[in-house]
């Protein structure tokens, strides 16, 4: 293929800003343990601390609030397992029975974290959200109570970039005294997050979806809220997480955290209107779409897209062999059987979840590749509908 | 998900993909002596196909298909609509997904029930050619009670899945996918996986 490939899939992971990869490999020699006090230990500490206060600044929290984890999965893991512990003898345990409350359209991390702690005797709600996936404020309010211990709420969704009024939703859980968890892994790099603003007690975020490596992420935890570590028996991390420090990854998400800071104000506005580019060339070009999603509190990057009568995965393999990349909804591209559960929690009809596409921009995306998309594109999905049973039925 | 340079398909379910035989441009317009339709598009599946018959030596003259599926349904049917051309109906009826997968080469396991959809259909258009043409005894009706109607999976492929190692429920879904869209099939599923691991291996266990 001549033209370079298109990558619209940043919200599945990003590819290293060019810094990131310099700061990286010069630091590739840079073997020493952190907690040794020789010279080699020193040198490898020095650079950690350098780059938790990039990543600190990023959400505005201090040094001493960041925790590097191994991923955003592992962050969430850590504050659901860890606040729901249901020894009386620990001293951040809970009461058994003591409710959990999370929405309906989470990552799978803290989906099933959370269906586990069920499992294991806890009261779990899953307030749903409404048909753009913002929460639904009524449900919300009635549901946290004086029993509540913890509340996690994503800030951004993965799949239809619908930001949530984090900083109402941490007043209310904080009006009955539990604690506030966000996994902000789509939103920190993407639009400002600062844990102050917010008032939030713990927040997640990670650095392969901010232009950094993969296997480092990053919990907030405020200071002087409990906390207990999912990975015990070590001293790293002032004893939150035990295990040698991934040096290379922590410096690539400093590094990246630092980039973020300077490009990221410039670059939404740019994104924003790429993706309006996006949308509208999608409107004028396909008959019979429907976009996923909060038309205005969204993530800058992310459009979610139906189309009517065709399956997604289709949609996406025929894109690929154009050098197009993007994601699905659809059961058949996912290894289950069961179409997205955020389309399907926003009420959205099956057939119109199985037949979804996401496209995410990134930094490196120019004007002539959603240019080029946008010509692809009608032809790709005009070829599936040929062939499709429900779209020449939909149209007879 | 993005299948990216190393296709997760054989590069002969690619080719079919790319370029599916004997899809059916127009449904009015196409005139069938038989019409099968399987699947539905809540389970993000559907599969209709169409066939002509040559009534002297009752063989498959023609093979038209659509589907709202995923490329594992486009290639697998692509290449079913080729194989099927010129056999007789009872061979055609005969033919069974693992021959389909032979001449596929292999498809990732997930995909694997994608694969029987246009099966299903061609199975269902025949019965209707042979209802059509006053040949009602050549219906065969697979004496069988739809138990997943999500996945159409029938109470003898549950004992197929037992017989061929079944004993949970969980390993029964793994096998036939039935339950894993809907889920209201559980209990009436477990009753049967139970009924049939009695039956032929009530002695042993």
């Amino acid at each position: 293929m001549a033209r370079k490939p298109i990558y619209l899939d940043h919200n599945a992971t990003t590819p290293l800003h060019p810094e990131v990869k310099a700061a990286m490999a010069d630091a590739l020699d840079t073997f020493g343990n952190p907690s040794s006090l020789h010279g080699f230990g020193r040198e490898a500490k020095t650079l950690i601390d350098i780059a938790r206060d990039s990543v600190a600044a990023l959400v505005n929290a201090t040094p001493e609030e960041v925790v590097f984890v191994g991923s955003g999965s592992e962050a969430n893991n850590t504050v659901l397992s860890a606040l729901s512990c249901a020894s009386a003898h620990c001293r951040n345990g809970m009461a058994p029975g003591t409710d959990i409350i999370t929405t309906t359209i989470e990552h799978p991390c803290v989906l099933d974290t959370c269906k586990c702690l069920q499992d294991r005797g806890l009261a779990v709600q899953f307030v749903e959200v409404d048909q753009y996936g913002k929460v639904d404020m009524a449900a919300f309010e009635e549901a946290v109570t004086d029993r509540t211990r913890v509340v996690s709420v994503m800030m951004a969704n993965n799949e239809i970039g619908t930001v949530q009024d984090i900083r109402t939703l941490a007043g209310i859980v904080h009006g009955h005294g539990a604690l506030f968890h966000t996994d902000a892994v789509q939103a920190v790099g993407k639009i400002p997050v600062d844990v102050r603003e917010l008032d939030v007690d713990f927040l997640t975020f990670s650095a392969h979806k901010i232009y950094g490596p993969k296997g480092i992420g990053a919990l907030f935890v405020k200071q002087g809220i409990p906390f207990c570590p999912l990975v015990r028996g070590g001293h790293q991390e002032r004893g939150r997480r035990a295990g040698t420090e991934n040096t290379l990854g922590i410096i690539g998400f400093g590094k990246a955290a630092e980039m973020r800071a300077r490009e990221m104000s410039e670059e939404a506005p740019r994104l924003r209107a790429l993706r309006q580019t996006l949308r509208e060339g999608i409107e004028a070009r396909i008959p019979d779409v429907s976009f996923n999603g909060h038309p205005t509190d969204c993530v800058p990057n992310t459009l979610n897209v139906s189309f009517d009568g065709v399956e997604g995965e289709s949609i996406l393999l025929y894109l690929d062999l154009e050098g197009v990349a993007v994601s699905t909804g659809s059961a058949c591209a996912s290894g289950s059987l069961d179409p997205s559960h955020v389309l399907l929690a926003t009420g959205l009809p099956a057939e119109r979840a199985h037949g979804s596409i996401r496209m995410s921009l990134g930094r490196a995306n120019t004007n002539e590749e959603i240019e080029a998309v946008l010509g692809i594109l009608p032809e790709v999905v005009e070829r599936t509908r040929h062939m499709s049973t429900a779209y020449a039925r939909r149209r007879s | 998900m993005s299948a990216g340079t190393s296709w997760a398909y054989t590069e002969k379910v690619k080719e079919h993909f790319i370029n599916p035989r004997n899809i059916l441009d127009d449904e009015d317009a196409y005139p069938a002596d038989g019409k099968g339709i399987v699947g539905n598009i809540k389970c993000g599946d559907e599969m209709l196909m169409v066939i002509q018959v040559d009534k002297k030596k009752e063989t498959i003259a023609d093979c038209k298909w659509k589907t709202y599926g995923c490329a594992s349904a486009i290639a697998s049917t692509s290449v079913l609509s080729e194989m099927v051309m010129g056999m007789t109906l009872e061979e055609a009826r005969r033919l069974s997904p693992k021959e389909i997968m032979a001449e596929l080469g292999t498809l990732p396991e997930h995909k694997v029930h994608c694969s029987v959809l246009g099966d299903k259909a061609l199975r269902a258009a025949i019965n209707d050619y042979y209802g059509r043409s006053g040949n009602a005894d050549k219906v065969v009706k697979e004496e069988a009670r739809l138990i997943c109607q999500c996945m159409n999976v029938v109470d003898h492929e549950i004992e197929e899945a037992v017989l061929d190692g079944a004993r949970t429920y969980y390993e029964l879904q793994e096998r036939t996918k039935l339950g894993t869209v809907c889920g209201q099939c559980e209990e009436e599923a477990t009753q049967l996986l139970d009924q049939y691991v009695a039956e032929h291996f009530g002695d042993r266990d």
